[in-house]
């Protein structure tokens, strides 16, 4: 083989990350992937092409300046690769994670057409970690103030996001969230295993150190209303974004048995509350045999967290099939590489229960894909006396969230939609009532964290031309 | 931080705080509830507002010893801080002119009943109340109650303080003398509000009951405090905590309270443990 041809396929073939083995991660709590070593991130990093009109920039809700900080690592100027994803990225540890890559800046990568896309997750992932591991963290020249307040609701990405970029233009900046924790879905939702909580709040800590002051067990809406923000207390503007709110059942038979959780729940036990740890004060059922409902990532992580929690089966129930299934291709992967079992085109129709209210098993009934619905995935059709019943002790429900009411009931002049999720223009995040803004899932329904940081870079850029 | 103003012991296992909360002292009001965390390694427990002072910024809770987060809770002294406290949550109670109202609390249930009798007495109401405990000595706000309510009766399981038996009996003893009442809140141990709420409604009475489930975040995003209602499952933190008794699934709320009985157990046990210097 000739020395070109081996540059060539190098340059198609990304570099993989070194992850635990499926086995043993399966019983532990730490994350699954090592991350890249300074070689291998370089290798890597020399695999980008420099486009001249880089795609992959567009593809990305944040608009990092992908090959600039590629460029940087190929010349292991490693921190510098950090600055530059922090001008557009506050949480570039944390996206480098949980960020669809595969279906943003990746997937426009130039080099798919040939192979692999450059793995633009990894890189960023290795820049932020590099940083902050070897404790040079450098922060952006701030504006001068410029004597105005605006409050932010909620601590999840876009609240953080909109909130990093406002502290940049100089304005004076508190986040109000209602749990005791800062993070939002980053710090109770996603698990350690997936997103090192050490790593949230190093990010968290980040904003603070720009100056961002965060108010926790501030519930908005309760504790404090927008109308009082704006008129007593002193903001010129509030954004909100406080996240997907209040969990969907399935209105089944049996569905308030004790053991059935929604994956909210589930998560926030273990993940906030720490329930995994053997000495926690939460409790959480350790069962033996679970069941988790739905196929987006919520699903994928309530399942691989069950698992850790000690199942010896942990099994995935879904309507459609694997292709339709809304979460990531890798965390279908590194599920199905831990043992997860799953059961497709398949749906509850009961949870049954012992004497006592406790879950013994989950009543399912196959389903056929019929004709495609509103959403353009085919209709799931039950197929008649097709039922059976799959034994667990405890059954996570995840299959989404609807919007939470609070700001909505507290503010009713704020436009809402039929769905109850607040009326914001997705092009400026302005909503219906003058200098409040919303973005996130508040505003779309459930969807990612990149989305919603997305969503809070541009109602940031809204409250600059509104009150500059 | 929340800081504790004032610790006051109301009976053997019983406690009331007084907290240094301004900003929930302005909003609430009666029938809401906060959620805590002692310290930093505790759970979060919803805990209902007893009392508040907007102008002097403080509210207080009543709470009994009876897991490992109140054990701990119980140990913090004035001065002390309370690492988190959120609040005010749920809705508060509907308060109008009904007419007569008959307030019944059993045990600790007597807290958040008394800012309730509080308020019906200033809409107007006559309020008659029952109040209720297994002993004497675990008979709390007896004076409070007395102070705003137009009349008062008691009970004790031992019959150690005011009539021997349960709240229940002092409604039957009430009806039976052709009492009329034009509505009524229950709120105490849930095996007590199942049991007199059946006979206030039996009896007709507009009859709501303030339920305390199983809760983690209190705004809504868990869903692990589901109560059905009229068939359909409500989140008593965002859609109660007061219900309408009539239409409530009791048997699945005293169900769902069992969730966790072994290992609340176990943890009050090695707590305790942990204090006296001796392991489990």
């Amino acid at each position: 083989m000739t020395e070109e041809k081996k540059a060539g396929e190098k340059r198609f073939k990304r570099i993989p990350m070194r992850e635990q083995d499926p086995a043993t991660r399966g019983r532990n709590f730490q994350e699954v992937p090592f991350g890249y070593s300074e070689t291998e991130a370089i290798d890597e990093a020399k695999r980008c092409l420099q486009c001249k009109k880089p795609l992959c920039i567009e593809g990305c809700p944040v608009n990092v300046k992908i090959p600039e900080f590629i460029k940087l690592i190929s010349d292991g100027k490693f921190a510098e690769a950090a600055v530059k994803i922090k001008e557009t990225n506050a949480l570039p540890a944390v996206c480098g994670r949980v960020c669809p890559q595969e279906e943003q800046c990746e997937a426009r990568c130039i080099l798919n057409k040939k192979g692999d896309s450059v793995s633009i997750g990894n890189l960023e992932r290795f820049a932020a970690d590099w940083e902050r591991e070897k404790g040079e963290i450098t922060f952006p020249e701030l504006k001068k103030k410029n004597g105005k307040k605006v409050a932010v609701v909620g601590s999840g990405p876009a609240g953080l996001t909109c909130a990093g970029e406002l502290v940049k233009e100089g304005f004076e900046v508190t986040i109000f969230e209602a749990l005791h924790e800062a993070g939002g879905v980053l710090t109770y939702g996603i698990p350690e295993f997936r997103l090192p909580k050490s790593i949230v709040k190093k990010e968290i800590c980040y904003l603070e150190k720009l100056g961002v002051k965060i108010e926790k067990n501030s519930v908005i809406g309760k504790t404090i209303h927008v109308d009082e923000l704006l008129n007593e207390e002193g903001f010129h503007a509030v954004f909100i974004g406080s996240g997907a709110g209040l969990p969907s059942f399935m209105k089944i038979k049996g569905e308030n048995l004790i053991g059935v959780y929604s994956a909210n729940e589930y998560l926030t036990r273990s993940n906030l509350m720490k329930a995994y740890k053997d000495n926690a004060s939460t409790p959480i059922l350790k069962a033996k045999n679970v069941v988790t409902v739905g196929g987006g990532n919520v699903a994928m992580d309530s399942a691989r967290t069950a698992l850790r929690l000690g199942a010896e089966k942990s099994v995935i129930v879904y309507r459609r099939g694997e292709s339709e299934m809304p979460a990531r291709k890798a965390e279908i992967h590194h599920a199905k590489e831990e043992g997860i079992q799953f059961n497709l085109l398949c749906n509850p129709v009961e949870v049954l229960g012992d004497d006592n209210g406790f879950v013994k098993a989950v009543r399912c009934i196959r389903i056929e894909l019929g004709e495609p619905d509103a959403s353009g995935r085919r209709r799931p059709v039950p197929v008649q006396g097709s039922e059976f019943d799959i034994p667990c002790e405890a059954v996570i429900i995840a299959i989404g969230n609807s919007p939470n009411p609070l700001i909505s009931m507290s503010t009713p002049d704020i436009k809402t939609t039929r769905k109850g999720t607040i009326e914001a223009s997705e092009k400026d995040g302005r909503t219906s009532k003058k200098f409040v803004y919303a973005g996130g899932d508040i505003v779309t329904g459930a969807a990612t964290v990149i989305l919603a940081m997305g969503a809070g870079k541009t109602a940031a850029r809204s409250i600059m031309e509104d009150l500059l | 931080m929340f800081k504790i103003l004032k610790k006051e012991k109301l009976s053997n296992l019983v406690w009331r705080f007084r907290i240094d909360a301004p900003r929930i002292a302005g909003k609430r009001k009666a029938g809401q509830f906060i959620m805590l965390r002692p310290t930093d390694e505790s759970e979060r427990i919803p805990l209902t507002i007893a009392n508040a002072d907007a102008l002097q910024g403080w509210i207080e809770i009543v709470f009994q010893v009876a897991g490992e987060t109140t054990t701990v809770l119980a140990e913090l002294e004035e001065g002390e801080s309370i690492l988190d406290l959120a609040g005010p949550l749920g809705k508060p109670t509907h308060i109008e002119k009904y007419g007569k109202c008959l307030c019944i609390g059993g045990g600790v249930g007597v807290a958040p009943l008394y800012p309730i009798i509080c308020a019906l007495k200033e809409a107007g109401n006559e309020v008659v109340s029952i109040i209720g405990a297994r002993s004497r000595d675990l008979v709390i706000l007896e004076n409070d109650v007395k102070a705003h309510s137009d009349r008062v009766y008691i009970t004790t399981d031992d019959g150690t303080l005011g009539r021997k038996g349960f709240v229940s009996d002092v409604f039957k003893d009430l009806t039976g003398n052709g009492e009329k009442f034009d509505m009524a809140i229950v709120i105490g141990p849930v095996i007590m509000m199942k049991v007199t709420t059946s006979l206030t409604v039996a009896a007709g009475i507009k009859t709501y009951a303030s339920l305390n489930p199983i809760m983690i975040d209190g705004t809504g995003m868990c869903g692990g405090c589901r109560v059905t209602v009229g068939g359909e499952t409500k989140f008593a933190c965002v859609d109660g905590p007061e219900f309408d008794a009539s239409v409530l699934d009791w048997n699945e709320l005293v169900m769902r309270l069992g969730s966790y009985r072994t290992f609340e157990n176990q943890a009050r046990d090695k707590h305790v443990c942990r204090m006296k210097g001796t392991q489990v």
